[in-house]
């Protein structure tokens, strides 16, 4: 994949390089503001905002840290692994990266089911990648378990009850780095 | 929401002094949460890691996100991957994504209807916390 790659037609009659507007990428809080209204939804979802933002540094070299992985995305109902909690309701999970490999379940998700699939597993929870990048040296390991939590429209559940889980997990597990995807 | 809520995580992970990265797509709910380092790839929502099938640009996304974990000295930084989703028409998706016209209000409608009266039934039944 060239690193060049970019749209060299015009389309849908606005170019794509030079003037436009309004911004290329999607604001996805504008769009939800008019699609929940739609949907009879008189208040505006509050999205969480904060100007201040942490930074812890890296504590020792890549090659040595192992990373966690962490997903919104859950195992169908019925068919999680032992160990794991029923899907439904929803809560933070902790689960063997191999028992993963088979994907798992996101049709209850809000992602964009017209344009694309969620059937390559990388694609939003690169547990293969991540082991190729152990196998070579690139980090130190790939934790045996990844980590689940869930979508949720309370930014409190999340703070306080599923936050503080997960961390635990990862802690229990030597996790030293977090590689988070969101789908 | 799924970009809110790891966002969220990320911040108590960062100030419990675990350093993170954050691959995703929706780039103004990331940012305004406000995460440490974050990679972001313009691609509809579902493949934040790479388009389905390629695994030298799913590699290409993770590599990014290892070396914002070793180079950015500073929260808040981003990093966009050069990845196109369409290169003939990469507006086409965007503009079909959540869209809202005459054509489908009445859809909408009713499905927020549907929605509202599956949430009601839910926490009835103590399954709240479905998404």
């Amino acid at each position: 994949m060239a690193l060049t790659e970019r749209p060299q037609r015009t389309t849908n009659g606005r170019k794509p390089d030079g003037r436009r507007a309004h911004r290329s990428y999607l604001s996805y809080i504008d769009k939800s503001r008019e699609y929940y209204a739609a949907h009879g939804y008189p208040q505006p979802y509050q999205w969480a905002y904060s100007h201040e933002v942490a930074f812890a540094p890296l504590p020792k070299p890549l090659s040595e840290c192992t990373v966690g992985l962490v997903t919104t995305s859950f195992f169908e109902k019925g068919r999680e692994p032992a160990g794991v909690p029923a899907a439904r309701p929803k809560q933070p999970y902790a689960a063997r990266c191999d028992d993963a490999l088979a994907g798992l379940y996101n049709s209850d998700l809000f992602w964009d089911k017209d344009n694309t699939h969620t059937e390559d597993l990388d694609t939003y929870l690169p547990i293969n990648r991540l082991r190729e990048f152990e196998a070579e040296g690139r980090i130190g390991a790939l934790s045996e378990r990844f980590y689940g939590i869930p979508t949720d429209y309370s930014h409190r559940r999340t703070q306080r009850n599923d936050s503080p889980r997960i961390e635990e997990w990862m802690r229990e597990d030597g996790v030293d780095v977090a590689f988070l995807v969101p789908l | 929401m799924c970009h809110q809520t790891i966002g969220l995580i990320a911040r108590h992970l960062e100030e419990a002094g675990i350093p993170t990265v954050v691959a995703g797509s929706a780039r103004d709910i990331v940012e305004e949460c406000g995460v440490a380092r974050f990679v972001f790839t313009d691609f509809p929502l579902g493949n934040p890691t790479g388009k389905p099938g390629d695994a030298d640009m799913q590699r290409a996304i993770v590599s990014t996100g290892l070396e914002l974990l070793e180079h950015a000295w500073m929260p808040r930084t981003t990093v966009q991957t050069p990845f196109v989703w369409d290169a003939d028409d990469n507006d086409g998706w965007r503009d079909h994504f959540m869209r809202v016209d005459d054509s489908n209000r009445a859809a909408l409608a009713a499905a927020g209807e549907a929605r509202r009266r599956d949430q009601a039934a839910a926490k009835s039944d103590g399954r709240a916390r479905t998404s």
